[in-house]
């Protein structure tokens, strides 16, 4: 039996301050293989906390949290970022497109850090632009892309790894419901295809779309029952 | 349903990197993708190294330029002069120089040409020309004469207009003969020497056997009557020698410095004084010394300036580019990954700044040298160390921005927003 992509164990992060900010409290978790999990909650409640800390970009104060099966309390910032590299891929509210970049290359910049070959990373970036419909714009640049459009290029970067877990924070905020839409649908393919997925939302209709809900108050974590909107 | 692709399936700890052609990739899109920006941010350290640059370049092209006309003129001349004396007899003038001193010097090893040469006392004597047929026109003037023994002309590398010098012949018989300086065969209105026209100096007549065309020192000599010392003893009383002249080979200045007021006065040599130049080299480093530290200090000011302009453009950058620091952490870069980026381009940039800088240096020393004429003189290994230096000054600027850029925390890069 292969490990859970996620397992967090009484996993807490304090900010340090007077007094400190408990912006997650002894979180309990486990995502598996394939999960499609929606992370909803008030704003301040610890939901960019937690996708930080799922995503290596920040270490807990407290708990244990295993990534495919590796405690990463026992890695150092090379291993870390090693596993950012090969096992996370990243979607921001705001897209993080390079503007003197074009979308392929963009694109591209995700295989830099894993030292992929630099013959085959324009084939792949390719053909996650492919994947996520963009096939058609891969030499346009950020600027002349609808906001809808520069998410997808952003979600074909973090595709083009082939990650264990994707983690995305307000994908839809800064789009029209429209274009949300596009991304929801996008992402329940990617689902149906066995990507594990990590979603952060305000919005219910995405927390609708996933099959598992986590809501977060006040910095603890509990997971809704199937079937039930909070 | 498809297999799904994306699914890593690895155990052991992957690791991230950055290929230095990834590296290069990089740093080049960077400084490519807003050119005006990289070469304002270049320009300090490019004016810096480029005065750098032309500084050391001038002040060698200079140098070697001073050394040449030492060489032709200076450094091979030698003026021997009697040694001023205290005696009872004011009105007795001591020349220890006696008047075969032509002879005495040619003899030493090193001379290529000797000569005497004294002012003729004419007591108010005027000179004119014959006829003496101009009721209108001035035809007699005040005009200087100096005694010279004949091989003075070589020493003073004078070139005749027309006719010839006297020699050693018309010396020891004490001919009336004469050559004028340009000036004086102006003001005496003599053009064409071919019946050897006479002129008078007071009241004794002398033969013009030449006219001057120029001389390379001494240029008195442009303006006076030149006669022979054997007639100036004869006729006008010349009782002594005031100084002579030595032209001597390169290199044998000093020597022949020394020897020559043995040669001149062997019982009493302290009684002649010679003037011998200063040396070459000595002349080149005070020349590059005086010159180079002066540009130097500028030129290092400037290079300081363009480092702090790239520090803080840079550091500019750093702020401006958070989000993408932040995007790279998250793609996998490390901090080293970060640092060494911010690192590369700065020393990038300092790179280029000094291939341009030296380019502009070199130009400049080619231009300046093409005014005055002057053979641009430049070390070899300048053109290659500008760049090099740039590269540092770029990597030296580079190293607190880079630092910075490293220290960022990603989730506090990632919170600012980006397109
Ligand atoms: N670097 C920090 N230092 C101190 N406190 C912090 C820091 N980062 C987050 N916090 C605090 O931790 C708590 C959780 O923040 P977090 O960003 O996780 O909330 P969030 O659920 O993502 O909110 P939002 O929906 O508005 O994005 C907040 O009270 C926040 O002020
Ligand atoms: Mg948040």
């Amino acid at each position: 039996m292969t490990a859970p992509v996620v397992e967090l164990i009484g996993l807490g992060r304090s900010f340090p301050g007077n007094p400190p900010v408990e912006a997650l409290v002894d979180a309990d978790l486990v995502v598996e293989r394939g999960d499609y999990l929606a992370i909803v909650g008030p704003s301040g409640s610890g939901k960019s906390t937690l996708l930080h800390l799922l995503g290596l970009l920040d270490r807990p104060t407290s708990g244990v949290y295993a990534l495919d099966g590796i405690d990463t309390a026992s890695l150092d910032d090379r291993e870390r970022a090693g596993m950012r590299a090969h096992r996370i891929g990243f979607v921001f509210q705001s897209f993080h497109l390079l503007a003197n970049r074009t979308t392929v290359e963009n694109v591209m910049l995700s295989e830099v850090y894993r030292k992929g070959s630099r013959r085959e990373r324009r084939q792949l970036a390719s053909e996650a632009l492919e994947r996520v419909g963009l096939g058609h714009r891969l030499d346009a640049m950020p600027t002349t892309l609808s906001g809808g459009e520069r998410q997808r290029v952003a979600v074909a970067r973090a595709l083009v790894g082939r990650p264990s877990l994707l983690l995305a924070d307000e994908p839809t905020g800064n789009l029209d419901t429209n274009t949300s839409d596009q991304i929801l649908d996008l992402f329940a393919e990617l689902h149906d295809d066995g990507l594990t997925l990590a979603v952060i939302t305000h919005d219910l209709e995405v927390a609708d779309v996933a099959e598992r809900r986590v809501q977060i108050r006040d910095g603890r974590l509990s997971e809704l029952p199937a079937g039930v909107t909070s | 349903m498809t297999t799904p692709t994306w699914i890593s399936d690895t155990e052991a700890v992957p690791r991230s990197g950055l290929t230095a052609g990834d590296l290069v990739g990089e740093v080049s899109t960077a400084l490519t993708a807003r050119p005006a920006r990289t070469l304002l941010t270049a320009l300090g350290t490019i004016l810096g190294v480029a005065a750098l640059v032309a500084t050391l370049g001038l002040a060698k092209t200079a140098g070697n330029q001073i050394v040449r006309q030492f060489d032709e003129l200076e450094a091979t001349r030698i003026v021997v002069t009697n040694a001023p004396r205290q005696t009872r007899d004011e009105n007795t003038q001591l020349n220890a120089i006696p008047f075969d001193a032509e002879d005495r010097l040619v003899r030493l090893n090193g001379v290529r040409a000797a000569g005497t040469k004294s002012p003729v006392e004419l007591n108010g004597a005027l000179a004119r020309a014959v006829p003496v047929i101009d009721p209108l026109g001035q035809n007699e003037f005040q005009i200087p004469v100096i005694a010279v023994s004949p091989g003075l002309f070589e020493a003073v590398r004078a070139e005749t207009r027309t006719g010839r010098f006297f020699d050693h012949g018309h010396n020891d018989r004490g001919d009336a003969v004469a050559i004028l300086g340009p000036g004086a065969a102006n003001r005496l209105n003599v053009a064409r020497i071919d019946n050897l026209p006479a002129i008078f100096i007071g009241e004794e007549p002398v033969a013009v056997m030449g006219i001057l065309d120029d001389v390379a020192r001494e240029p008195d000599l442009l303006n006076a009557i030149i006669v022979p010392d054997g007639l100036a003893r004869d006729r006008f009383g010349l009782s002594g020698v005031d100084e002579v002249h030595i032209d001597v080979e390169v290199g044998a200045a000093e020597l022949i410095g020394e020897q020559a007021p043995l040669a001149l006065s062997p019982n009493d040599p302290g009684f002649v004084r010679s003037r011998v130049p200063p040396s070459p080299r000595a002349v080149r480093s005070t020349v590059e010394s005086e010159v180079n530290a002066l540009f130097l200090v500028l030129g290092g000011l400037s290079l300081l300036v363009g480092a702090i302009g790239i520090a803080n453009v840079t550091l500019v950058s750093v702020l401006e580019r958070t989000g993408e620091i932040g995007l790279r952490r998250a793609l996998g870069a490390t901090r080293g990954h970060i640092a060494g980026q911010f690192l590369t381009e700065s020393a990038a940039l300092g790179l280029f700044a000094g291939v341009l800088g030296a380019s502009l240096g070199v130009l400049s020393v080619v231009a300046v040298s093409a005014t005055r004429e002057w053979t641009p003189v430049l070390d070899s290994w300048l053109p290659l160390a500008a760049p090099v230096l740039g590269a540092l000054i770029g990597l030296v600027a580079g190293v607190y921005p880079a630092w910075k850029a490293s220290s960022i925390e990603p989730i506090t890069a990632l919170r600012v927003g980006a397109g």
